[in-house]
């Protein structure tokens, strides 16, 4: 500790901390290798050498997706914080502050609405860094609002889902948001509009129990941790190890749960191939013959 | 069968003991003179039982809501119901035993009827794996209800669930996808559908049955995120805490009535379900078939959006 730490606002810190010399060099936790930050970023934080997904920040992920880096910020609705006025070892409204004020949103669902290669698409993405990307009333109301503004643009609708579950400092609200985003995928399909899951690194719980499994297309980053229970509580209950590769993205596809698994730097031509395909999307610009690749 | 006490009963349970000393005193014909001693001690413990069961901790509830004495889905089947027919299977992989379900007459209609049986003894907890289903249930859970849909069939949904079953054969064949789907199959139904919590109504592995137009719980269920215990254990970080986590987690009917998340509580015999069986479990028909009269004029459609409707408004005023 010295008078920097003190003094200097964690937000200010963190500005600070970007410049020291152990932050431009990143791990890759499968291989060890170490890569260059700009290096990691301009591949959308997938290791270059081994193929490893690190998480991508939510904003990072939007403007990879997007035609021109663009998109229009939806608003996310206000919901009632804290209905149990809750507290475990720390208060659940401090929390929230902490994990606002360390993202600069409200929570952790961002909403966006644009253009991949021409196919325009309202989103959703989870940011797993505001607490784990759990389900809670804010979640489950911006998704709802996610989806309905798809029904009324008559657009298909993505979620990037990365989350540990529900919210258990919101109780029953927390689970209550299962059979409400239900309820608005079926507007989805009632309006006869693509829905297209991705699920990444991790998606477990509640979340994995609606609305990530309820999609007309069902896709998986490499390697992204996806299931109902946690590994822990698995092992626990049936006191036995678990196989390799468990809950991992490939195991589900082998599984029948997904439909593929797609590295992240091959998503956004898939995803708009989806939407076409699903909305019957003339070809466009007109078949012509591929160019020639340079070797 | 011997009543069995929860720990927090054990003043009552002395007290009761004492009763029963007297009451074998009484019969023996040795004693002269007991009656009164009796009658007072009967009155002392009836007063300890209704004052305590007037107002249990969220904690003690928890014990209440899983008192190995308390009703259980058969016995709610058998009491309530009948030409009970059950029906067997998922179609696709097995039979789960966790979830029964199948036809049947409730006050001579016919009806659907799913619920979560957790077993009485060792041999039936095994068969029924503790009331935990595996993705089998829930999928044969989501055929009842699309028959109940297809042949007009109201659907009673009784739930009783520490959880749905976290183990590798669960997740291999897609636990979360079943439970989406039965949710999912809960919310179309163009048929009137109420759901009692009788006992424990534990996170996703009830809510997939759970999504009724009528929700009512017992009076000394629980419905929850997590179980006290795993919230203990997650946001306390100790396994200890399970009282605590009970106690902030809002899990009881009378707060889940309050921020309008189930709509009906069913009063309870005094001292618990598990003291008169059959009068808890007449008081509960007596709520179903409330609930499935004020459903009885709607036509699918307006059956479907009004119960939509309802999840939907849930949490935006409190």
């Amino acid at each position: 500790m010295n008078w920097i730490s003190d003094v200097v606002p964690p937000r200010i810190r963190s500005l600070l901390r970007r410049d020291t010399p152990e932050n431009l060099w990143v791990k890759c936790p499968e291989s060890g290798q170490l890569v260059f930050h700009k290096d990691l970023e301009a591949n959308l934080y997938v290791v270059p050498g081994s193929g490893h997904h690190m998480r991508i920040p939510a904003k990072a992920r939007l403007a990879a997706l997007f035609d021109g880096g663009t998109y229009e910020d939806i608003p996310t609705p206000e919901v009632p914080a804290d209905p149990l006025k809750f507290r475990d070892v720390k208060r659940y409204s401090d929390r929230l502050k902490e994990n606002r004020a360390k993202t600069g949103r409200p929570d952790t669902i961002m909403l966006a609405a644009g253009s991949i290669e021409g196919q325009k698409a309202v989103v959703a993405v989870h940011d797993f860094e505001f607490l784990g990307g759990s389900l809670g009333m804010a979640a489950g109301e911006a998704i709802i609002t996610g989806m309905l503004t798809a029904v009324e643009r008559r657009r298909p609708f993505i979620i990037f889902t990365a989350s540990g579950g529900a919210r258990m400092q919101e109780g029953m609200f927390s689970l209550m948001q299962m059979p409400r985003t239900t309820v608005a995928v079926q507007r989805l399909r009632a309006a006869k509009l693509p829905y297209i899951v991705v699920l990444t690194n991790p998606t477990t719980g509640g979340v994995t129990a609606s609305y990530a499994m309820l999609g007309d297309v069902h896709i998986a980053e490499p390697g992204a941790v996806i299931g109902f229970a946690g590994a822990r509580v698995i092992e626990q209950t049936i006191r036995e190890r678990l196989p390799e590769g468990f809950q991992r993205a490939e195991y589900l596809k082998d599984h029948g749960m997904v439909d593929m698994v797609v590295k992240r730097t091959e998503m956004r031509p898939m995803l708009a191939r989806l939407c076409a395909l699903l909305t019957r999307a003339p070809v466009e610009p007109p078949l012509a013959a591929p160019e020639p690749q340079p070797a | 069968m011997m009543r069995s006490y929860l720990d927090f009963e054990k003043p009552l349970a002395d007290l009761e003991a004492k009763v029963e000393e007297l009451r074998a005193l009484g019969t023996d014909g040795k004693a002269i003179g007991i009656a009164d001693e009796l009658s007072r001690l009967e009155a002392k413990a009836h007063k300890a039982l209704v004052d305590l069961y007037a107002d249990l901790t969220p904690w003690q509830k928890t014990k209440v809501a899983r008192h190995p004495q308390r009703p259980h889905c058969v016995d709610y089947i058998d009491g309530l119901l009948t030409d009970f027919t059950p029906m067997a299977g998922d179609r696709q992989f097995g039979e789960d035993e966790a979830i029964i379900g199948g036809l049947a007459r409730f006050r001579g209609e016919a009806v659907c009827v799913i619920g979560q049986e957790r077993g009485a003894d060792t041999q039936s907890r095994i068969k029924h794996n503790f009331g935990m289903a595996r993705p089998e249930g829930y999928r044969k859970a989501v055929r009842l209800m699309e028959l109940a849909d297809r042949f007009g069939l109201p659907m009673i949904s009784l739930i009783d669930t520490a959880g749905a079953f976290p183990g590798i054969d669960a997740e291999e064949r897609g636990q979360a996808e079943a439970i989406a789907r039965s949710t999912d199959a809960a919310l179309a139904l163009g048929v009137p559908s109420v759901a009692l919590v009788i006992g424990e109504g534990g996170s996703g592995g009830a809510v997939a049955i759970a999504c009724c137009n009528r929700v009512i719980m017992l009076e000394h269920s629980i419905y929850s995120v997590i179980s006290p215990e795993g919230a203990a254990s997650i946001l306390w970080r100790d396994a200890t805490k399970a009282t605590d986590a009970a106690n902030s987690m809002k899990i009881t009917a009378q707060d889940l009535l309050k921020f309008g998340i189930i709509d009906t509580i069913v009063r309870e015999p005094e001292g618990g379900a598990h003291r008169d069986p059959a009068a808890a479990i007449a008081a509960c028909g007596a709520a179903i078939a409330d609930s499935l009269a004020s459903l009885g004029n709607m036509g699918a459609e307006e059956l479907r959006n009004s119960r939509a409707e309802k999840f939907l408004a849930m949490g935006r005023k409190i």
